[in-house]
């Protein structure tokens, strides 16, 4: 496959950033969207340039540090996949392929196509968490589930953190990642005793980065695990009964 | 009160508080057009109609004090759902300074991406709707006579420009409810079938139902149904 990449390149935080174009030649159809960086990146330093930074780690679309908009897309065209498990052969011999950084206040670009998702860290810091009590383990099937609670913990519980939903958010809102959050500890038993402080804090740390949400369901279509939006609406009403019963 | 200031402050709480005054507004349109409907029963009945708003609560509330007790409410939501609306645009403008050369909508409808843009026609709509059927004066009605609805709307009509700039809002209308009152159920935390469940059902039907009243007097009008 031959193809033409055109991919934002920015020395650091403070330089401003530029696209530029890249050819290659060599693409395979089989090769992962990370991969053909790869590619291109061997080439780029055999000519003594400087290869294009992107982040990765698991490549197997579950540790949510890859994400670049690709064509205007978070995650590139094919749902319920993370940039690494997106293949290029969904892309077209001669295809011109755009790549950008998410795009946020709260998601500074460190380098090329590399942001800063610490805010993401910071709402997790401010209420992702349960009490567990110290002294001998309990029995493990102590606390009884409902299974219908255990299965829709589970679906938040999916949410990578790769920060695709704010992205693609017009108004880079992260609510998906957010709601998730709450939701996977909040519909559990052992979430219960911090759910209202969980609740508010976790919103409150939000909206000092991230903008507000509009029901545009942009994040809902990229997000790589498929998260629903329901989980918003179960926040904003988390959000409500926690003001009114006084947290 | 206290803990309703405290709920404003939050971006969450300002989208609750604009499906709150959201509802409210649903309710006059929904009203607004049920009332107007009167216009297919002849002279009499719409005028007696507006005459009876006006003497609602009469003699235990003054003339018209019921009627500017609901102007009022009425008024405090439009306030109140265009004063968050404000804030949220510019909060989510900040959120975003740079975008992207080429952002590609995945799934947003026409609907949510011109709720910004409808609201503002809508308002203006609603100012020169004011002008011509409330206030009356000659350059926005031919020929205003207080208390004579009927003879008002259908001289008013009879301008093709102004009744097509009323079917124009009312298509601004349908899609702002729509989407309106989608997001209504959202933002108010009703859990569960976000997308094709009876929410979206409830929306598409008053969207329509409401758009389609509202474009019909201005049409019969025109087309001589009503004169």
């Amino acid at each position: 496959m031959r193809l033409k990449l055109q991919i934002w390149r920015q020395e650091n935080g403070e330089a401003g950033g530029q696209f530029v174009t890249y050819e290659l030649a060599d693409a395979s159809p089989e090769m992962s969207f990370l991969e053909m960086l790869d590619v291109l990146n061997e080439q780029l330093t055999e000519r003594g340039e400087e290869p294009v930074a992107f982040e990765h780690d698991c490549r197997e679309g579950i540790c949510g540090s890859c994400g670049m908009m690709i064509n205007g897309q978070a995650h590139g065209p094919m749902a319920g996949t993370a940039t690494c498990q997106l293949h290029m052969r969904h892309f077209q011999d001669g295809d011109e392929i755009r790549i950008e950084p998410w795009r946020s206040a709260a998601f500074p670009v460190l380098k090329d196509l590399v942001v800063d998702r610490a805010p993401l860290d910071r709402i997790i810091e401010s209420g992702g968490y349960i009490s567990v009590n110290t002294g001998s383990a309990r029995d493990a099937n102590e606390i009884l589930v409902p299974k219908p609670a255990a299965d829709r913990a589970m679906d938040a519980a999916e949410c990578i953190g790769c920060g695709a939903c704010v992205a693609q958010c017009p108004n880079g809102a992260g609510q998906l990642f957010t709601s998730a959050k709450i939701s996977h500890l909040g519909l559990l038993p052992q979430g219960q005793p911090e759910r209202d402080r969980r609740v508010k804090r976790m919103v409150e740390t939000m909206e000092d980065y991230f903008g507000s949400c509009s029901n545009y369901r942009e994040c809902e279509a990229v997000c790589p695990k498929g998260i629903s939006i329901d989980f918003i609406a179960r926040m904003n009403r988390d959000y409500v009964k926690a003001l009114i019963r006084g947290e | 009160m206290a803990k309703l200031i405290q709920l404003y402050r939050s971006s969450v709480g300002k989208k609750f508080l604009m499906a709150a005054s959201g509802i409210v507004l649903f309710g006059f349109v929904l009203g607004h057009m049920l009332g107007n409907l009167k216009l297919y029963l002849g002279p009499e009945s719409l005028n007696r109609y507006a005459e009876w708003l006006r003497e609602i609560g009469y003699p235990a509330l003054p003339h018209s004090g019921f009627l500017w007790l609901f102007r009022l409410v009425v008024l405090g939501a439009v306030g109140l759902h265009i004063l968050a609306a404000t804030q949220l645009t510019l909060l989510n403008r900040r959120a975003r300074p740079v975008d992207y050369r080429g952002r590609q909508v995945v799934e947003a409808d026409y609907a949510s991406r011109t709720m910004r843009w409808g609201g503002v026609i809508i308002a203006l709509f609603v100012l020169y709707h004011l002008a011509h059927f409330t206030l009356g004066p000659s350059w926005a009605h031919p020929d205003f006579v207080p208390g004579d609805v009927y003879h008002n709307v259908v001289v008013g009509f009879q301008v093709p420009w102004v009744a097509g700039f009323y079917i124009l809002a009312n298509i601004a209308l349908g899609f702002h409810l729509y989407h309106g009152l989608w997001s209504m159920f959202q933002s108010l935390g009703v859990d569960g079938e976000s997308r094709q469940g009876w929410r979206r059902n409830f929306a598409v039907a008053f969207a329509w139902i409401i758009a389609l009243a509202n474009i019909s007097f201005p049409v019969a009008v025109l087309t001589g149904i009503v004169s």
